[in-house]
């Protein structure tokens, strides 16, 4: 078999695994998106009102919080997964929880990953809508709760964005949900594809295992379903990126 | 337009939240688990899937299966995250149990460790009279070997196998991969080198690679034994020690006896491991 | 014809707003100093004194964007600027600004001038309607659902006065409200300014620097020097015959550009 012959092969294989709606791989491509989506959106939750606060409000120890999450931003993720995992395995101090190996405990790790991207680049986000913003929807009487949501609404773009960077970055993440999720899948039909449907397989995890056992055509399936996601994702990104520059010099 | 892509990709974004709820089949928690950590060459075949859909069966329970090298499994079991290990270092496992980690440890299978390699055979392996000749025989001629280098039990017999030579392996020639048997098997195929692999994961991997089987006499030495081990329930309360009884009488039943038995013969043409109870050596 | 047409031609006048004794420093510099004055309903005050004098900021501390560091401020006899936190609610809902610059919200027209209509909990039906006759009175009726960013300057500002009276409020500030406006939009601004004043009978301060501004909208003035309050009289007076040498040399010196 030729090089091209094979790299061909595995790609029409993959092709009609995707086509054929294959169970194992459209499940390890849910439990991505359910976890991912999960970790984003309860990042955002606190991400977006934490973004704001910081950029509203004077507190004790802003400055350390400010480090914190700036140090977040660039935490490697096997390191998070290790700390996830220290803490959840029944000898550590959570284990009692027993979350570990479970879909919980990849949205814990993932989380821990993606509120400070999220914080992060809403803050930037945030802190561009000019005072002046701000202060007009208060003296045109505004209650602060109505001041937020008019500074919301300006910086809704750069926000936007910061929720899709951390869902990029949680859907491609590999190291902690390895870790923490231990790629597991029930127990399957014999000779099928791969094993069972996904319990805490996840595309990228799965990728892995995928390559390891030689089974590239699912390994490939499982890349091109991931790249999708990731190109459609920045792809979104950097059209809101186009918008808030276009916002910006108006 | 634009616009429009952006809503469709929020919809996608907001509907995977849920896509959780759609898919049936992914369930958060099953019912009842039994928490299974063992060997990536136990996985790479098809047998666990064997085993244990008969297992779920009858006991109404799922088993969680993590692949991890048998180093790293017994981690996991002592650090309480697993319920059951099926694992094949003995002087490991022994050591654990030792430890008061493990107990009820029953052997379950066996079979033998074979050198893989190409077909070419640059160090004439298959003239060796001995497994240790085999191993200074690469190691005179220098040509890759790939090592698990994962603290797995092929790992561990492949360094005592270099213990029984007098040759430190180092160099170029030696690389260590730290991956799963899959995965070294694969680097060894690429880099047209050899390696120490259990004959299961070999046979499994068979119809993907191109090495061969160049060693697999000396079967007092390339012996390898799997035992299974329940996590100390004194020491972990929280394990689900029932089930793992019954998973351990039921591997080493004659109903699972059988079916590690049968297994492969179809596949393969022969058996990947053999029963324990099985004492004529078939392999 | 340049009065407003309101309270005084009853004879009394009324207070609506009295200020006492008011100061503010910023980083150690005095920026008030102990200004007092009354503001009576219906007038138009205007806020004259040279760049950097304090206009701004006193302003700012009316619409209780900034506290100040001494004094009292009272609207309709209450003081507003204290610890009394409900009098400071129920103030901010009775006073508008207009800013230098206007920062209208990235919005459509309609949303903009409907803002201060939403956050006060009115339906929609009463919102349209009073949108519809702020619109017509800044004339730019037909503009609803234009970007607010795709408007001219002068647009732009008409609207910002638009979204600022749209809740009639009491007293509206309005700082340097022609600034960055060409003479045709400075015409049509002072032209609203008036009919606000007329028609809602709304009290106005203005800052600003052009002398005939204010000669052409107000009906008393002050001029503030550096933070000091040293003057405040008719308009008529104080232009033919300051009290203050000062205020009579900047009114010349203004009056050369
Ligand atoms: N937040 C602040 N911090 C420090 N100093 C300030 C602040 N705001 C205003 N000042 C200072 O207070 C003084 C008065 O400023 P203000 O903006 O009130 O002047 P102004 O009369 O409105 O001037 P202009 O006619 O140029 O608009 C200036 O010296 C200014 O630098
Ligand atoms: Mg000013």
């Amino acid at each position: 078999m030729s090089s091209a012959e094979f790299i061909i092969q595995g790609i029409i294989t993959a092709i009609e695994l995707i086509a054929g709606m294959d169970p194992y791989i459209l499940s390890i491509a849910g439990v991505s998106l359910k976890v991912s989506g999960t970790a984003t959106f309860i990042a955002s939750l606190t991400a977006i009102p934490l973004s704001f606060i910081i950029s509203h409000r004077e507190f004790w120890g802003k400055q350390k919080l400010l480090t914190l999450i700036n140090t977040g931003m660039g935490l490697p993720s096997v390191f998070v997964g290790l700390f996830v995992f220290i803490m959840l395995v029944p000898a550590g101090p959570l284990g009692f929880l027993k979350l570990i190996f479970t879909p919980k405990a990849m949205i814990i790790a993932q989380y821990i990953l993606v509120t400070p991207i999220i914080t992060s680049i809403s803050l930037a986000a945030i802190n561009a809508v000019p005072i002046a913003i701000r202060e007009n929807a208060y003296s045109l009487g505004g209650s602060h709760r109505d001041v937020a949501v008019v500074v919301l609404k300006e910086a809704k773009f750069g926000i936007v964005t910061s929720v899709l960077a951390g869902f990029g970055r949680a859907i491609a993440e590999v190291g902690a949900i390895l870790i923490v999720g231990g790629n597991i899948a029930y127990t399957g039909s014999v000779g099928g594809i791969g094993e069972g449907l996904s319990y805490t397989r996840t595309l990228t995890t799965a990728i892995t295992s995928e390559t390891s056992s030689g089974d590239i055509s699912v390994a490939i399936a499982l890349g091109l379903i991931l790249i999708t996601i990731n190109l459609s994702v920045n792809a979104a990104v950097s059209m809101l990126q186009g918008r808030g520059e276009e916002r910006g010099t108006a | 337009m634009n616009k429009i892509l952006l809503k469709i990709l929020l919809l996608m974004l907001i509907a995977s939240l849920f896509s959780g709820c759609i898919q049936p089949d992914a369930k958060d928690t099953p019912a009842g688990t039994l928490s299974l950590s063992t060997t990536t060459s136990t996985c790479d075949t098809d047998l666990l899937d064997v085993l244990n859909a008969r297992f779920e069966e009858e006991n109404n329970v799922k088993v969680l299966t993590l692949c991890q090298g048998t180093g790293k499994a017994i981690a996991t079991g002592e650090m309480g995250a697993a319920d059951v290990v099926l694992v094949h270092a003995p002087s490991s496992e022994l050591e654990a149990v030792e430890r008061g980690s493990f107990i009820d440890r029953q052997f379950v299978m066996y079979n033998y460790f074979v050198i893989i390699g190409p077909v070419s055979d640059p160090a004439n392996v298959t003239h060796a009279a001995s497994a240790t000749d085999a191993f200074t025989r690469i190691a005179d001629a220098q040509v890759p070997f790939i090592s698990r280098g994962d603290n797995s039990g092929t790992h561990t017999k492949e360094l005592g196998l270099w213990n029984e030579t007098n040759i430190t392996p180092q160099g170029a020639w030696y690389q260590s991969v730290g991956k799963g048997m899959g995965d070294t098997i694969i680097t060894a195929d690429i880099k047209q080198g050899y390696t120490l692999s259990d004959r299961g994961t070999y046979l499994a991997m068979k119809d993907k690679i191109e090495l061969e089987v160049l060693f697999e006499k000396d079967k007092e030495f390339l012996y390898n034994p799997y035992h299974v081990m329940a996590v100390n329930p004194e020491k972990f309360p929280d394990v689900n020690y029932e089930m793992t009884l019954k998973y351990i009488e039921y591997l080493t039943s004659s109903e699972g006896q059988d079916l590690i038995q049968d297994y492969g013969m179809e596949e393969y043409g022969q058996a990947l491991f053999i029963p324990a109870n099985n004492t004529d050596e078939a392999v | 014809m340049l009065q407003s047409a309101c309270c005084r031609e009853g004879g009394k006048n009324v207070v609506l707003l009295e200020i006492t004794g008011l100061g503010k420093t910023f980083g150690g510099k005095q920026v008030l100093r102990d200004i007092s004055l009354d503001v009576e309903k219906g007038e138009i005050f205007a806020m004259m004194g040279p760049s950097g004098t304090g206009k701004t900021t006193l302003l700012r501390i009316l619409n209780l964007l900034e506290r100040a560091d001494a004094g009292h401020i009272k609207l309709d006899g209450m003081v507003i600027n204290g610890g009394q936190n409900n009098n400071r609610i129920a103030a901010r809902q009775r006073i508008s600004m207009v800013f230098q610059s206007s920062a209208l919200f990235n919005d459509t027209v309609y949303n903009n001038v409907a803002y201060g209509l939403k956050v006060r909990g009115m339906d929609k039906h009463t919102i349209k309607s009073k949108v519809d006759q702020c619109l017509a009175l800044v004339g730019l009726i037909g503009y609803e659902n234009r970007k607010a960013k795709t408007l001219s300057g002068g647009e732009e500002q008409r609207i910002a006065f638009a979204r600022a009276v749209v809740f009639e409020p009491d007293l509206l500030l309005l700082d340097e409200p022609t600034a960055n406006l060409d003479p045709s939009n400075v015409v049509k601004i002072e032209e609203i300014i008036r009919t606000i004043n007329r028609e809602l009978n709304t009290t106005i301060i203005i800052a600003t620097h052009h002398m005939n501004q204010v000669r052409r909208l107000a009906d008393r003035v002050g001029m503030l020097l550096d933070g000091e309050l040293i003057e405040t009289g008719r308009v008529e007076d104080v232009f033919v015959k300051a009290a203050d040498e000062r205020t009579r040399a900047f009114i010349v010196g203004e009056m050369v550009y």
